[in-house]
């Protein structure tokens, strides 16, 4: 570690890891729901997992990135943290309102904790993803200020790269799209319209740029790589991103009520989208074959190249699979559509937070660059673990989808949605044991952290680092 | 990538582009607000509609059953709901007013909510005025 206040990040990713543990807990749970209809009903009726599931995964992404960009922008900026004491404060605030509104989900019914924390006077719940009590989401506001500042002030006053200004600039359009989730009118159609300035423009635009300079900055530490030649495939991808990513918006203003013309607007532009994930993957393999160095955390090589793979796989394939509005039509709202969701935010958004935990943790715990082999063993079968078993769980629901789209939607005579369901049932026991072998992936990558802790570091030049 | 291509021009094309790209969004949603009142039936949104979606939000059904097709996948679209109980508001009132407290045994269960009658009524007037939005055609037929 090269600068004392990158230490702040260790909190942030410990809570990263830990809050994304109680995400999977919630995600079986539903996905036991989804077969057994009254599994903990009443007491956790399925809306309440699912909440708790998606803001969970959002809390521990945002987590993540924050611990990241207090990790990198000292190296980068060459110089301390502007306020390293306001990160740790930023941090118990983040960490103990999100605490606070997940026990809220869980204790207090919907509407009564609307009508505790004053829904009425600016009302902002109960839409997907922006679930939050609207003092939870002012709240989310002054963290992100704070942050912003304490980021910004240290990459304005030290060395400006190319990867820690768009990682700023990633940064702020998060915050400043978030400010969307504010806006909540009578007219259901507006409500939605600006709804995908919040939901979309994130994950198909700003935070893609906060993925490509977390991946350009772990591989310019561990390939040796030019940073020149790295820095223009970033300004490549993240170019292609937004060229196409802004108009994309249009693939989901097909049905709600909008024109008619965003179906040729969406469509062609969001057919695009994949290009810059198709980009990312082969800048990741391009930089790790040209690597003038052998770096000895093997696991963190590993995140890397997987996310790239991954969020090709997931946003790029998955998402180009149901994004035409002629298709759109039937997948819209099915389980397609969830299938998409869950290996699009895998691949791209939590494996990237894992590769620069695998990169950054080791040196935060006092290490020269990596852990023992035995460690790294143990994370890379916790890498293979939750992906393979990520892409059977969205093989699964592709199939569960599939025929619920013939069945309910393309078929001579259309069938009811329940009795649909019922037909598919096999689909969801599979997605559900799939989600086991999830979790059992997890807790090795979580045992990673413990198990060789006093062995030798992998240095490089050892059998453990030989090329992949 | 070629040695004539430089840092300095991915730089350019990144900023220039997502502006460009950026400003032209802009006019679709200047364009997108003034075709709205053709499509979007906002001449049916009283207070009760308004009060109906405050409902719809204060209860979170989002989180269970998808409205126009976004949300959860758990249990039927409502968009159309109104349509596929014959254009009934009292079916709708009836049918969440009706769920038994402590689920149906093995079924995929709605809470009861314990609205109140004027809850109901609204809730079941803004699932009338969702119907009727112009949706280009969608959902392909009644079963959502
Ligand atoms: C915990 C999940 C859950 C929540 C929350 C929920 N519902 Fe439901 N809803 C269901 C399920 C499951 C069904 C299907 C019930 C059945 O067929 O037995 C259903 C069915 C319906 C139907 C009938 C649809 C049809 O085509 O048969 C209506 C209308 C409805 N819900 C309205 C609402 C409203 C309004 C709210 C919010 C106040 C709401 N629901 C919240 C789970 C939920
Ligand atoms: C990492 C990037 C991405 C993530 C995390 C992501 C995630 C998601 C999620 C969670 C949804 C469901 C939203 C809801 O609940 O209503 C969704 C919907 C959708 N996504 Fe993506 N996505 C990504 C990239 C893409 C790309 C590149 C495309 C197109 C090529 C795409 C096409 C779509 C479409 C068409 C829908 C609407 C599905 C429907 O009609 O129900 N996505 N995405
Ligand atoms: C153990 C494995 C998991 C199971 C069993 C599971 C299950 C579920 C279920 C049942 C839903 C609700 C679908 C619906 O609306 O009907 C859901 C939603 C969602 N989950 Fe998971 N989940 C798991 C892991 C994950 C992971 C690792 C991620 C992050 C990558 C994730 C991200 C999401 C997202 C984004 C949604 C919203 C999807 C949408 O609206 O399209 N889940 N999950
Ligand atoms: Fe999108």
């Amino acid at each position: 570690m090269q600068y004392k206040s990158q230490a702040v990040a260790k909190p942030y990713f410990i809570a990263a890891i830990g809050l994304f543990m109680a995400q999977i807990l919630f995600g079986l749970v539903m996905g036991l729901q989804y077969v057994v209809g009254d599994f903990l009903f009443p007491e956790i009726p399925f809306n309440v997992a699912r909440m708790v599931h998606t803001n969970l995964l959002i809390v521990w992404l945002l987590f993540g990135f924050m611990g990241a960009a207090y990790y990198l922008v000292p190296e980068e900026a060459e110089r301390e943290l502007q306020a390293p004491w306001l990160a740790i404060a930023m941090f118990w605030i983040f960490l103990i309102a999100g605490a606070l509104t997940v026990l809220g989900y869980l204790l207090v019914p919907y509407a009564g904790l609307a009508e505790m924390t004053g829904n009425q006077y600016l009302p902002t719940m109960g839409r997907e993803f922006l679930e939050q009590p609207t003092i939870t989401k002012l709240g989310i506001v002054v963290v992100a200020l704070a942050f912003l500042f304490n980021i910004g002030m240290t990459v304005l006053k030290g060395r400006k790269t190319v990867v820690s200004l768009v990682l700023l600039l990633g940064l702020l359009g998060l915050a400043v799209f978030f400010l969307f989730s504010f806006y909540n009118p009578e007219n259901l159609v507006q409500d939605k319209y600006y709804w995908w300035w919040v939901v979309h423009l994130w994950v198909e635009g700003v935070w893609e740029l906060i993925l490509g300079s977390i991946l350009a900055f772990v591989l310019i530490k561990t390939t040796g790589v030019d940073r020149e030649v790295i820095e223009k495939w970033l300004y490549v991808i993240i170019a292609m991103t937004l060229i196409t990513g802004i108009i994309g918006t249009g693939h989901h203003y097909y049905w709600i009520g909008t024109p008619e013309y965003w179906q040729w607007w969406g469509s062609i532009f969001s057919a695009m989208e994949p290009i810059p994930f198709f980009m990312m993957t082969v800048f990741a393999f391009n930089m790790v074959n040209r690597r003038r160095r052998n770096h000895p955390n093997k696991a963190a090589i590993l995140w890397a190249l997987g996310t790239a793979v991954m969020a090709f796989l997931g946003a790029g394939v998955w998402g180009f699979l149901h994004t035409l509005s002629p298709v759109n039509y039937y997948t819209h709202g099915t389980q397609i559509t969830a299938a998409h969701g869950h290996l699009a935010f895998y691949g791209a958004y939590v494996m990237i937070v894992l590769a620069i935990i695998s990169y950054a943790m080791p040196m935060l715990r006092g290490r020269e660059a990596a852990n023992s082999e035995r460690s790294q063993v143990l994370e890379m079968w916790s890498f293979w673990l939750m992906t393979v078993s990520m892409v059977f769980i969205t093989l699964f629901l592709t199939g569960a989808g599939i025929l619920q789209v013939f069945l309910q939607r393309y078929s001579e005579n259309p069938q009811p949605f329940m009795a649909v369901q019922e037909k598919i049932v096999l689909f969801y026991w599979l997605r559900e044991i799939a989600g086991l072998v999830f979790l059992i992936g997890l807790i090795c990558y979580v045992t990673s952290f413990f198990v060789g802790s006093r062995d030798a570091e992998v240095k490089i030049g050892s059998a453990a680092t030989s090329p992949a | 990538m070629a040695q004539t291509f430089t840092k300095a021009m991915a730089r350019n094309i990144f900023y220039g582009g997502s502006v460009f790209f950026f400003l032209l969004f802009l006019a679709l949603t200047l364009d997108t607000n003034r075709t709205l009142p053709e499509l979007d039936n906002r001449a049916a949104i009283t207070e009760q509609v308004a009060l109906g979606k405050r409902v719809w939000e204060e209860n979170n059904c989002i989180g269970c059953h998808t409205l126009l097709g976004e949300g959860a996948y758990f249990a039927p679209e409502l968009g159309n709901v109104y349509t596929r109980f014959g254009n009934s508001k009292e079916a709708i009132v009836g049918f969440i007013k009706s769920r038994p407290k402590d689920g149906i045994p093995g079924r995929r269960s709605m809470p009861q909510f314990n609205l109140s009658d004027e809850e109901l009524e609204a809730i079941a007037e803004f699932l009338k005025y969702t119907s009727e939005i112009n949706t280009a055609g969608w959902p392909p037929n009644t079963q959502g």
